[in-house]
């Protein structure tokens, strides 16, 4: 057990380090070999360690692999370890199952790149990150996994480097999680001044201690846990794109596809969710950190779902719609609902990765073409696609049939999205409720952007350049298999693991692995709110598709139509509700002009004005006066010597009086 | 153990070979190739015998190790004493290592007088080792301002455009600040007879004013070293106009000085006055954060925006030093040895281009990944070792300086924290505008990837960068009672003082 957790997580990293350094002399094909068999491998291994420890006996749900110690200074005490419970199996899965699946449709996609033993390089070095900061048995080699794979997303979305947005995007990425890593980091100090360790263990042992605690906080005297878990919960933010910190997840789609499908739609950006349900025996014990992760949360779905609605390009609006399911993912953590969260970021996660690969199939079939105005009736060229992105959109939506086979009968979606509203609103709480709302309305949307999406590029007459249309292909064996994989995952994964993760089983299941207090009260409520919030969610998603149907396929005049009705709401949401112009005004701009009056005014004209230059200059000054006196001509020299005469001899006169 | 006096060797064996250097002679050409095999092979061997300090050294003592003392002027009680212990090792170390770094980088680059310039760079090794090895505060001024000379004629003989300016900049500012600790040295020298630093160490217990006093002294001429704010203008002058292994050693080494004077006799000496002073260090380190990350964001040259960069990551090593808890310290000692290899193998890395182009200006640049792979690789790895990745040495040292702070006071810590947000922008900035992008410029078009000369350069230091952040207890461990006595010493220092003031 002990070499398969190794290998799950070094392998990636070793295939990376032969595809990166020695990638000019093996060459593309051993690249994508080496980078491919080691993501299957390591696939298959995580499917062996789920079943040991998601159905293992209750006294094995927990494997902790020492490896060697890392910062030892004082009492802090920091060790490289890999920690392994139900919800890091659920992970391992979920990463190693996509990363792989993505690393097989790169060979196909990336074909014509120069560049491929970088890119599958890149993929493996990611999911060796990503591993680490899943298996973390501490917060801050959790650190270590979340900074690396900021990292790897950088180079990933900078991947084409002579794309002037790609390196903008990159950075933006980079920087805008530095924002969130700054909370986080302030967290792990918190939490490591309160409880004496930054190891999970120790810190959930001592838990119950830090909720009594005070601490001193810029000035403040704050309730500890409360801020310790706030701090925590920013860097979250950023790496999932909440509210506030999401402006670099739709940059983010400059990078290629396989890389959104990846990085910024199944694993990376469900870091966050990952961390507060990690995290959850702390979260349990601070309510406020959690009404301010549900309203955040809720917001998030609610907001991105307005701007989902509006965007052309077809990346954009599928990493919108991950804003937005980040976002309820966020509430369900708030309400308490760790596992119902946990279960749609798995359902997600192979939905989502479906959405995006079928996505980079159309941009592969119609030539790099991503404005989707440019396209229609591509279900001609791509009618496999074109199915699984039904498939798809319909687990997005939360589509299915209740109470058939005691839970209903439905895609991915439909069960997590359920359970999550049912939570929400099951809790009772005002916040709850502001959560099931929005998440309801934004459910609505999800459904009318999801199938305006299908309607726009699948349906109609295509209105791109018939270059292009001519050209235009279905995608080969290699592209399409990941997408069958995946389109069963969206279609079944629901279906099958709604027991193990809210339902009949959830406790054996889960174990230890997320806080069970909560957890048990939130489900038991969940399961038995009143008939209408059960059908509600589904209620809204087919008037989503059918509004969609009406506006996108039978009135096709009708979207300009309504922009014209409500001219500045659509300006409010096609403009992102203007986050990155209020952000450049804000923060960049003003940083680039203190820094340059900092420069001029501050260095050069005060310090070096006033300091050294200015008394280089005096002293110029007073040589400049003392080289009058050497004229050369000796009458001065001896007039001058006179007059010293004279005032000595005065001097001596006078003093000697 | 060591019967032969092993750290007076690996000080004076550098200027052996020096003395060797000068006696070579015949034509330009065999002159030059000489000393420059002299220079690199005596560097070398000196670097070996330091490693056997490193696998001598026993990391379970507090005290120092490998002394040597010997009546210098013995009318004047000032003697030869040298030792290190866990603090002084890792700089020794730093020193010997960077050297031959330094040769080797400038072989092909430095074409002038060559002779001159390996004499100079062995000169300056042996005062920079002599002066992390001194023992004795007069020993350790003479060391200590000794540096300055070979610097000051490697900035202005072989130098850029201004370098006379700068040169004179370095020199009258970092002047200006030893004569004052000179005074200061005098003044100890008064209150216990004698210039030996472990005895001052004990001995010396001064009133609160006069600690004050000196420890302003002391401060003027160290925090013009590290450089603190606002005494940091000479710094981005001197980088911009020192040839390349000018600048790595000014960042590699010299920066270092000020924060192990701090270490080695501001906190020990005057504890107290350490006590009180703190607040004024924490609110100069904060501001040399802040202001220059903001500043280094709109550079246009190359070596001034990383020169500009050292500033702010040379303010956490002050703010680490200054919390005094074992975080802080360690995690300050780590971020200078961590900031010693990084901003070396930037500057390097601005040299492989300069070498080249003969322009620092960030704008000349753009697209170089097509031309130059292996330097996108080798420059990226460091500007991320820069910004503080986990996993590189940069992130353990701000780590544990901004823990050790955080325990201290909580503004502190958040203040400064912001360098990370700041320190990533500028530093990808700057990548991105040299590395990225599409290759336009036709001068660029022809450029050359790195050689073995210079991948020989980078790969210990990407080595090294790479262990010090995956396994760092190798150089933690060893330190820790060093620096665990320091704060027991300064603890009680401070308790004893409490009590004589309650006393009636």
């Amino acid at each position: 057990m002990d070499l398969a957790i190794k290998l799950i997580v070094f392998l990636p990293l070793v295939a990376a380090a032969i595809a990166g350094l020695f990638c000019r002399v093996i060459g593309d094909r051993p690249a994508q070999i080496v980078t491919c068999a080691a993501l299957l491998i390591a696939a298959a291994l995580s499917v062996f360690v789920f079943i040991r420890i998601g159905f293992g006996p209750a006294d094995s749900k927990l494997f902790v692999v020492k490896l060697f110690s890392w910062i030892d200074s004082g009492t802090l005490d920091i060790a490289w370890a890999l920690r392994v419970d139900t919800l890091t199996a659920v992970m391992l899965i979920v990463v190693t199952g996509v990363s792989s699946m993505v690393h097989v449709y790169s060979i196909g996609y990336m074909e014509e790149d120069p560049s491929i033993p970088r890119f599958m390089a890149y993929l493996s070095l990611f999911t060796f990150f990503m591993l680490m900061l899943v298996t973390a048995d501490n917060l801050v080699q959790l650190f270590f996994g979340w900074e690396g794979v900021g990292l790897a997303s950088y180079l990933l979305i900078g991947f084409w480097y002579d794309k002037p947005s790609a390196n903008a995007a990159a950075m933006k990425a980079f920087i805008v999680n530095r924002v969130g890593d700054f909370g986080f980091a302030l967290g792990i100090f918190a939490v490591w001044m309160l409880s004496g360790s930054v190891g999970f263990e120790e810190i959930f042992g001592k838990a119950p201690q830090m909720a009594q605690m005070r601490i001193e906080f810029l000035g403040m005297d704050l309730p500890a846990l409360e801020t310790a878990c706030l701090l925590l919960f920013v860097g979250a933010m950023g790496k999932s794109a909440q509210l506030g910190l999401h402006t670099w997840l739709p940059d983010a789609m400059e990078g290629p596809t396989p890389v959104s499908a990846l990085i910024h739609a199944a694993t990376m950006v469900t870091a966050g969710v990952f961390m507060v349900c990690r995290l959850s025996p702390l979260f349990e014990l601070a309510p406020i950190a959690l009404m301010v992760v549900t309203i955040i949360g809720a917001a998030t779905a609610f907001f991105a779902a307005t701007v989902g609605l509006t965007q052309f390009d077809i990346k954009r609006v599928v990493a919108y719609s991950t804003c937005s399911q980040l976002g309820y993912m966020f509430f369900a953590c708030g309400v308490g609902a760790y596992s119902a969260a946990m279960f749609h970021l798995m359902t997600h996660a192979f939905f989502k990765a479906l959405l995006f690969l079928g996505s980079g199939s159309v941009i592969h079939c119609l030539h790099h073409e991503q404005d989707m105005r440019q396209m229609g009736g591509v279900r001609e060229k791509a009618p496999q696609t074109f199915i699984l992105m039904w498939v798809g959109t319909l687990a997005l939506s939360g589509i299915g049939i209740p109470f058939l086979l005691g839970n209903g009968l439905g895609f991915a979606g439909f069960y997590s999205k359920d359970i999550m509203l049912e939570s929400a609103y099951g809790v009772h709480t005002t916040v709850g409720l502001i959560a099931f709302w929005l998440g309801v309305i934004a459910a609505f949307m999800t459904a009318f952007y999801s199938t305006r999406l299908m309607f726009m590029t699948f349906y109609g007459k295509y209105r791109g350049d018939h270059h292009t249309w001519d050209h235009a292909h279905e995608s080969p064996m290699v592209m399409m298999i990941p997408l069958y994989v995946l389109g069963i995952g969206a279609a079944f994964s629901g279906l099958i693991a709604y027991d193990w993760f809210v339902g009949h089983d959830w406790q054996a299941f889960w174990g230890n692995a997320i806080a069970v207090k909560s957890t048990e009260e939130v489900l038991h409520h969940a399961h038995s709110v009143p008939l209408w919030v059960k059908l509600l969610p589904l209620v809204m998603a087919v008037s989503g598709i059918l509004l969609s149907y009406y506006y996108y396929v039978v009135k096709t005049d009708l979207p300009a139509r309504t922009v014209k009705t409500f001219p500045g709401l659509h300006a409010l949401f096609f403009n992102k509700w203007y986050f990155d112009e209020i952000y450049d005004a804000v923060f960049v701009k003003p940083a680039l002009a203190i820094g340059r009056i900092f420069w001029k005014k501050g260095d050069g004209a005060t310090i070096d004005g006033l300091g050294p230059d200015n008394i280089a200059a005096r002293a110029q000054d007073m040589a400049g006066v003392l080289m009058r006196f050497q004229s050369g001509y000796l009458y001065h020299y001896a007039f001058v010597m006179l007059v010293g005469v004279a005032g000595l001899i005065t001097y001596f006169m006078l003093s000697a009086r | 153990m060591s019967s032969w006096p092993i750290l007076s060797l690996v000080t004076f064996l550098p200027l052996v070979g020096a003395l060797f250097c000068l006696v070579v002679n015949g034509p330009k050409e065999a002159v030059d190739r000489n000393c420059r095999s002299v220079a690199l092979l005596t560097s070398l061997v000196t670097f070996l015998i330091s490693i056997l300090l490193w696998v001598r050294f026993d990391p379970t003592k507090a005290g120092f190790q490998f002394e040597e003392n010997l009546a210098w002027v013995p009318a004047l009680n000032i003697g030869y004493h040298v030792g290190i212990d866990g603090i002084s090792l890792f700089f020794v170390l730093l020193s010997t290592l960077l050297t031959p770094i330094c040769i080797l980088a400038s072989w092909e680059s430095v074409k002038v007088r060559v002779k001159e310039y390996m004499v100079a760079f062995l000169v300056l090794e042996t005062f920079m080792v002599g002066m992390f090895c001194a023992l004795d505060l007069a020993l350790f001024y003479i060391f200590f301002e000794g540096v300055l000379i070979p610097m000051f004629l490697i900035i202005g003989v072989w130098g850029g455009k201004r370098r006379v300016y700068a040169a004179f900049k370095f020199f009258l500012y970092t002047l200006l600040g030893s004569v004052l600790m000179l005074l200061a040295i005098i003044a100890i020298y008064w209150h216990v007879g004698t210039t030996d630093l472990p005895t001052a160490m004990e001995k010396l217990n001064l009133p609160f004013t006069w600690q004050c006093w000196l420890w302003l002294a002391f401060f003027a001429s160290f925090s013009v070293k590290v450089p603190m704010w606002p005494v940091h203008t000479w710094l981005p002058d001197a980088h911009v106009e020192a040839p390349t292994a000018g600048s790595v050693i000014l960042a590699g080494v010299l920066l270092k000085m000020g924060g192990y004077g701090f270490l080695r006799y501001s906190i020990p000496l005057m504890p107290e006055a350490t006590q009180y002073f703190a607040p004024l260090v924490f609110g100069l380190s904060i501001v040399a954060v802040i202001y220059t990350s903001l500043v280094a964001l709109v550079q246009e040259d190359m070596k001034k925006l990383i020169a500009y960069s050292s500033v702010a990551h040379m303010g956490f090593v002050t703010i680490g030093a200054f919390v005094m808890n074992m975080q802080g310290v360690q995690g300050s000692i780590f971020q200078m040895l961590s900031h010693g290899i990084v901003s070396a193998a930037l500057f390097l890395c601005v040299g492989v281009v300069y070498d080249r182009m003969h322009t620092r200006e960030i704008a000349a640049y753009g697209g170089l990944v097509h031309r130059m792979p292996r330097y996108a690789f080798t420059f990226l790895f460091f500007t991320l070792a820069s910004v503080g990745l986990p996993g590189l040495s940069g992130f353990v040292g701000e780590f544990l300086v901004l823990l050790g702070a955080f325990k201290a006071n909580t503004w502190v810590a958040f203040l400064a924290a912001t360098g990370l947000i700041l320190g990533a922008a500028y530093a990808l900035w700057l990548y991105r505008k040299i590395v990225f992008g599409e290759l336009t410029k036709d001068s660029l078009k022809g450029i050359l990837d790195m050689n073995k000369r210079e991948i020989a350069v980078f790969l210990p230091l990407v080595l090294l960068t790479l262990w010090m952040g995956i396994y760092p207890n190798s150089f933690l461990d060893p330190m820790a009672p060093a620096v665990d006595k320091l704060i027991g010493d300064y603890q009680a220092a401070l308790k004893l003082a409490r009590t004589a003031a309650l006393a009636p």
